[in-house]
């Protein structure tokens, strides 16, 4: 009786699991079918991919897609590195530093990232203009930074809060600087946390297209979702739906790659845990 | 090797006080216990003295020097935690070697130092092993590791026995004792636990709600203890107390409480009135109901093998633990008895807690005296 009721459950939870998963790896599937597909065979629904490479090929050999996956490498990898500098700093100071206005610090830093897009955008652009960095990927960089840093200061924050206060007094009696603490106790301990903050500004550093769109002109400055969505067919009325799928795929890589290789920090960090000791 | 004094040292977080104004004299090479319930500030205290936290009002000073102002790494303190704290990333050898490697020493003399105190404290074995890999008696070794190998001038540790079991507790507690002995350190040790405070302590502290109760050797507070809160403080298990009455009688003044208890005192007794009385267990005499001086019911017995207690109860809100010389008979049980005791040893207490020392009760030798 309650073995079968077992099963049931058991059979259901597998088939909310697949459902779930189908629904979100199905549009990447589709794309790497599509992107091995030529000319006609695109516009047939056929769910098995036809396995040729033309598009991906053609792609290595566009200079100006090349360039743009090397912009959003420099842009994406410089934005994490810079709000996990700047998120960490603030984050101690905010965490475990006494000062009267440290409620309301918390609250502006929040209130940064509330504004949409759009609203800071024509802003921004004037700032981009008079600091002359229009059409740079460093321009990017500096407005990612805009989204980027609230939320890893933020979840870093919580973090440096719940760190266990006795370890932070063991070092300060040990003859430890606020610096030394940081960079020899705390950040050693912080990788689980560092390693996922990092992750979600990277994503969100890779894939940003407005500001991209905006504050670059030139193709050589491009990031990979503005030149994905600049490409052009040979003529006027081709719709390069292969060679954007193709290009699709081609960006999610690093994402993955990226995620799979924090992800092990992560679990790691999880399962030694115990950060009492 | 240092003294430590407080001068009316006290702490607020916000409006709220947790220390008020302490006065306190630690001689050079003294173990002193600071100990009470839990939310005295015993800790706060500790933290004070080491530099932790900065006290409000006050002086702090050490080896007749004032820190008040000094950071902790700069006043000579070794600091053990309750949580032993110790850094999960590093191992056994580089928690012990920290502060040095801090201090920019040369790395062989900090190996060398390292390998003696972890070779005392039969941890070196253990070098290579990250903190999770060790157990809580291992922990606490390489935690006091740590803090020896910097030859303090102050050992403070705070409540470092509390996360392990009963057993390694005594265990322990034998070893930080030695220690004291060895190396002749001032220590300052803050507990809960009365009974660590008692087998360790040269001077114990009682602290309660940030005021310092009665300092005093472990005997004195046992045997004469300042006021209520010491007296139900220090023993275990703890004296028993009853509110009595005063008034006057046919035949002199004389107090009287739950259980039929009348005491009688002498004409020249103390101005102040006696509210409550307490009485040690092991002080009370099980009797028959006629011969006792409290009429009671012997409620139940716990048997520990070498001692047993008796609970007796006087009435509904006042039942008394007595200590027995070995197990009554079962049929005793559930029984009317009574409670007799010696005069001196009632401690009398006043309404607003303080000790009455000449409270003058009849067929006594007096102030209880020192053995």
């Amino acid at each position: 009786m309650y073995r079968t009721k077992r099963r049931i459950v058991r059979g259901l939870q597998i088939f909310a699991l697949l459902l779930v998963l189908v629904y979100t790896l199905f549009p990447y599937y589709w794309a790497f079918v599509s992107s091995t597909k030529q000319g006609a065979a695109l516009y047939r629904s056929a769910l098995l991919p036809a396995l040729d490479f033309t598009y991906y090929r053609q792609l290595i050999d566009n200079p100006i897609f090349m360039g743009s996956l090397v912009n959003s490498a420099y842009v994406a990898v410089s934005t994490t590195f810079l709000s996990l500098v700047i998120g960490v700093s603030a984050a101690y100071a905010l965490g475990r530093i006494d000062f009267p206005q440290r409620r309301a610090m918390l609250m502006i830093v929040l209130m940064i990232s509330i504004f949409p897009q759009v609203v800071v955008l024509s802003g921004l652009f004037e700032l981009i203009n008079w600091m002359g960095l229009f059409n740079r990927p460093s321009a990017l960089i500096l407005t990612y930074l805009l989204s980027t840093v609230p939320f890893t200061t933020w979840i870093l924050t919580t973090f440096i809060r719940e760190f266990p206060r006795e370890l932070e007094e063991a070092a300060i009696i040990d003859g430890c600087s606020h610096f030394r603490i940081l960079t020899r106790i705390l950040l050693p301990l912080m990788g689980p946390s560092l390693a996922s903050t990092g992750i979600l500004a990277f994503i969100l550093a890779w894939n940003e297209f407005l500001f991209a769109l905006t504050f670059t002109l030139t193709d050589e400055n491009r990031t990979v979702p503005v030149a994905i969505g600049l490409i052009a067919g040979t003529s006027r009325f081709e719709y390069p739906f292969g060679q954007i799928m193709a290009a699709s795929v081609t960006v999610t890589l690093p994402l993955i790659a990226v995620v799979l290789v924090f992800q092990r920090r992560i679990v790691a960090g999880l399962t030694a845990g115990a950060v009492k000791g | 090797m240092a003294s430590v004094s407080l001068q009316s040292v006290s702490k607020n977080f916000g409006t709220h006080a947790v220390i008020h104004a302490v006065d306190l004299q630690i001689e050079d090479g003294e173990f002193v216990v600071f100990v009470g319930p839990s939310g005295c500030g015993k800790s706060t205290l500790l933290r004070i003295v080491a530099g932790l936290v900065a006290p409000s009002n006050g002086v702090v000073a050490i080896g007749g020097e004032d820190v008040t102002e000094v950071p902790a790494s700069r006043r000579g303190v070794a600091f053990v935690f309750q949580s032993y704290a110790l850094y999960p990333h590093m191992s056994v050898a580089r928690n012990i070697g920290f502060a040095l490697e801090t201090l920019g020493l040369a790395k062989d003399v900090v190996n060398q130092k390292v390998l003696a105190v972890a070779r005392m404290l039969k941890v070196d074995h253990l070098m290579d092993r990250r903190p999770r890999e060790l157990s809580g008696g291992q922990r606490q070794r390489v935690a006091i590791g740590r803090a020896l190998v910097r030859q303090p001038e102050i050992f403070l540790f705070d409540e470092p026995l509390s996360n392990l079991d009963s057993d390694l507790r005594m265990e322990m507690r034998l070893e930080i004792a030695r220690l004291h002995k060895d190396v002749k350190t001032t220590m300052i040790y803050v507990t809960h636990d009365q009974s660590e405070a008692m087998t360790l302590a040269d001077r114990i502290v009682v602290l309660n709600q940030g005021r310092i109760e009665q300092v005093g050797t472990p005997r004195e507070l046992y045997h004469a203890p300042d006021n209520r809160f010491v007296a139900g403080f220090i023993g275990s298990p703890r004296m028993n107390f009853m509110s009595v009455s005063s008034h006057m009688a046919a035949d002199g003044p004389q107090i009287a409480g739950a259980g039929h208890l009348i005491l009688a005192l002498d004409a020249s007794a103390d101005e102040t009135p006696v509210a409550e009385i307490g009485i040690r267990p092991e002080n009370l005499r099980l009797v028959d109901q006629e011969e006792g001086r409290i009429r009671c019911i012997l409620e139940r017995v716990e048997d520990l093998g070498h001692e047993h207690f008796g609970y007796c109860r006087i009435s509904d809100d006042t039942v008394w633990v007595i200590r027995l010389p070995q197990a009554p008979l079962p049929d005793r049980i559930g029984k009317p008895a009574g409670l007799d005791f010696p005069a001196s040893a009632v401690f009398a207490f006043a309404a607003d807690g303080r000790r009455i020392l000449s409270a003058g009760l009849k067929d006594q030798a007096g102030e209880a005296s020192l053995p």
